[in-house]
């Protein structure tokens, strides 16, 4: 009987595993099937990767399939590691910019400066290298930043007249768009609309990464530019939250913590966020205006987030998947996407040929913001191991967000927390 | 192994025995009493398969992972020994991790269980309307756990309903997600009131088996009804107790979409379980070799908290003794 038993449970052990083990065994020489995980389930981008791929896949027999896996944003990275660990990698991912540090180091994605120059007609050097900086290591290449995305301030501009504030176009024309009065208006469309008046999109107090599009006008640094020395406590640092904690406990001028308020469905008078978010705004019945980000005490700057497509070394067939990438980002591929994605390439990068393709944004709005935002722009912070960094940075914040906060001390407390791991 | 079938049925019937053949009763290898034995094999063989698939082989696979340095982008996967284990020792976070989710399964626990038993003390009565309150208060049960958990966030949102509601009555309530203490709280009462009816039912149940006699002598006696309460009810219900506790402790050191849809952990970290702090380790940081190990942590914790009740069933469980 126990023989028996144990005959029985080896040979489901062993159906088990075969099964497991079923999906690794697929050749390469047979169609070919291609997987892309995308942090944007909107329909209008889909549709236009689903076309170029349809291209290619006219002109390549060899590739069955080309699917495009939308992943929730929020859980995004987290998603994608455990597909890997899982042993089910996607071919191409979409890779944030604050995880390119650990892609790009790890070893995880494919270089792809050989396939791209060797491409016909793929004008490698037009990619401007403020664009391909965080993608890069030891000279080599190892995603696309397909998107190079300025952050600018949209202004809900029925809401603000509402408040009698200035708005920022008036502000802008009198040479006095700063912080200071970006926030007495954001504070006016509070008290007299009772509307938040200004939301700085996926902070929440939990992204804290977002608010580098405030302090960098005070010129602080989350940490150095060589990642080891932390920057929180920094006098520039310490001035930036300062004002900022002022901003929310003292003038209002942003809505507090635990409080939602969602400037495209016209529950706020401005939001700092991408220009890619103007799609938002297609059926909005109020108002809207998008203007640069309000200089800072150092003056005018800009921030930008990066999002970079890469191939999976662990997938099945990386060598295919790096050949649609240099399809998909091809000069007249990246001149469709520019219609979503700010490109890297630079004689896309005029105010002619992004109108073209951005019918919501005039040319000024384009020039000031995405075009000057992308020649100047700071990225926003990024580390190897930013998980466990952005997570030990949240927690030592969350005593900031308080109306009786020591805002010097919280910082204080930043830096013990992460300089172990920025050491590491 | 008990035989399933009585060999008198065996005999009486003349049809094919599973498997198709006609079974050649009482000659050489094929018996009846080992048809049966494969018949009942075959029957449990689903089970067993998944629970050697879906638990025992995942749980051997976390215990060689955690004796793994695992970097899953790097795709390296190297044997540590006790590495992971001594850094779980170190860990300076741990024992904060360890303390919060002591509370919160404490004020899980009792909370959960002192409720659902008043409920269904409440609800047994023979009054109108009971049924209603049945249904309301069990109705959380099957909702899905995350949208549950969606509508309570927004509820305790510093402008959501909670405090609107306390604001009603000239009450000034705290911003309930982003206090240490009121966080951890609100994630123990939003659990507390999704499952406490599942409880609230298995009391019900062990409250009508409870005989209305020993009530009626106990009434002849004089006691009071704290005294047949004490007496009478919860030594003839404590084998339910024993249930709905095991049940509720291990759920509580279980916890996981709630935080990390109300509070991802903090403010700081005083929403960080164990079981939230493991998930960070791993699909976060990808750590999964030291994930792994803090998974090993709370097998044990769990494990050794369920022994420990088992065996303490003889002293306080009534049909034990």
């Amino acid at each position: 009987m126990r023989k028996r038993l144990t005959a029985v449970v080896a040979l489901a052990a062993m159906v088990g595993l075969t099964a497991c083990g079923g999906g690794d065994s697929a050749g390469s020489d047979g169609p070919v099937s291609l997987r892309m995980t995308t942090w944007s389930a909107n329909e209008a981008h889909l549709k236009l990767f689903n076309e170029i791929a349809a291209e290619y896949r006219s002109s390549h027999p060899n590739v069955a399939e080309i699917k495009f896996d939308p992943i929730p944003f929020e859980s995004y990275t987290t998603t994608l590691t455990t597909q890997i660990a899982g042993g089910n990698p996607p071919d191409l991912a979409w890779v944030l910019e604050n995880a390119a540090p650990d892609f790009v180091s790890s070893g995880a994605l494919l270089p792809l400066d050989e396939t791209l120059r060797k491409t016909d007609g793929y004008a490698f050097d037009e990619l401007a290298p403020a664009a391909t900086k965080l993608w890069q290591s030891d000279g080599k290449l190892y995603g696309y930043p397909f998107s190079t995305s300025p952050f600018g301030i949209f202004v809900n501009t029925d809401l603000v007249k509402a408040s009698g504030a200035k708005s920022p176009a008036e502000l802008i024309a009198a040479d006095s768009w700063t912080w200071e009065n970006a926030v007495a208006t954001a504070s006016a469309v509070n008290s007299r609309t009772g509307k938040a008046g200004l939301v700085v999109r996926d902070f929440d107090y939990k992204g804290w990464d977002n608010l580098s599009t405030i302090w960098t006008g005070w010129g602080a640094q989350a940490w150095s530019a060589d990642g080891k020395t932390c920057g929180f406590n920094a006098a520039e640092m310490v001035d930036a939250m300062t004002f900022l904690h002022r901003a929310i406990f003292t003038a209002k001028a942003l809505p507090g913590p635990g409080t939602a308020a969602d400037f495209f469905a016209g529950e706020a008078g401005m939001t700092i966020t991408q220009i890619s978010r103007a799609s938002l705004l297609e059926k909005q019945k109020f108002g809207w205006d998008l203007v640069p980000l309000p200089a800072g005490p150092k003056g005018d700057y800009s921030v930008i987030g990066q999002g970079g497509m890469g191939v999976l070394k662990k997938g099945k067939h990386a060598d295919v998947a790096a050949d649609f990438l240099a399809f998909l980002t091809n000069p007249a591929n990246s001149a469709k996407l520019a219609q979503f994605f700010p490109p890297p390439r630079t004689p896309l990068l005029t105010a002619a040929t992004l109108a073209k393709t951005n019918p919501l944004l005039k040319p000024e709005q384009l020039q000031s913001v995405v075009i000057d935002g992308i020649a100047n722009g700071v990225v926003k912070p990024n580390h190897t191991g930013q998980a466990e960094l952005s997570q030990a940075v949240r927690s030592a914040l969350d005593p900031m967000w308080k109306a009786d906060a020591d805002v010097r001390a919280v910082l204080d407390g930043v830096c013990s927390a992460i300089n172990p791991l920025l050491a590491k | 192994m008990p035989v399933l079938t009585d060999d008198v049925a065996g005999r009486a019937d003349p049809r094919p025995a599973p498997g198709g053949t006609t079974a050649p009763r009482r000659r050489g290898w094929w018996t009846s009493r080992r048809r049966d034995q494969v018949a009942g094999l075959l029957f449990v063989t689903p089970q067993l398969v998944g629970t050697l698939l879906f638990v025992l082989l995942p749980l051997g696979l976390v215990v060689w992972y955690s004796l793994h340095e695992w970097n899953v982008l790097a795709d390296t996967f190297d044997f540590v020994g006790t590495d992971n284990y001594r850094e779980l020792v170190d860990d300076p976070k741990l024992p904060g991790v360890l303390r919060t989710t002591l509370f919160f399964s404490v004020g899980l626990v009792v909370f959960n269980l002192a409720l659902a038993l008043l409920l269904a003390v409440l609800l047994n009565q023979r009054l109108r309307g009971t049924v209603v309150f049945r249904t309301l208060f069990f109705s959380p049960v099957v909702v899905s756990l995350v949208a549950w958990t969606i509508v309570w966030g927004f509820l305790l949102q510093d402008n959501g309903g909670v405090n609107g509601v306390a604001g009603a009555v000239g009450l000034d309530g705290p911003n309930w997600l982003r206090g240490e203490w009121t966080a951890l709280l609100s994630v123990i009462v939003v659990q507390v009131v999704k499952n406490v009816g599942l409880n609230m039912v298995l009391f019900l149940a062990a409250l009508q088996g409870v005989p209305a006699e020993l009530y009626e002598a106990a009434r002849v006696e004089g006691a009071s009804r704290w005294t047949q309460f004490r007496r009478i009810t919860v030594p003839l219900i404590s084998p339910t107790i024993l249930l709905t506790s095991i049940i509720t402790v291990v759920g509580a050191l279980q916890v996981f979409a709630q935080i990390a849809v109300l509070t991802q952990g903090g403010p700081g970290t005083s929403t960080t379980v164990l079981v939230y702090y493991l998930y960070q380790q791993a699909f976060q940081f990808h750590q999964f070799g030291y994930g792994s190990t803090l998974s090993v942590l709370l097998f044990l914790i769990v494990l050794t908290l369920t022994i420990v009740q088992w065996r303490m069933r003889r002293k306080w469980v009534f049909h034990e003794q």
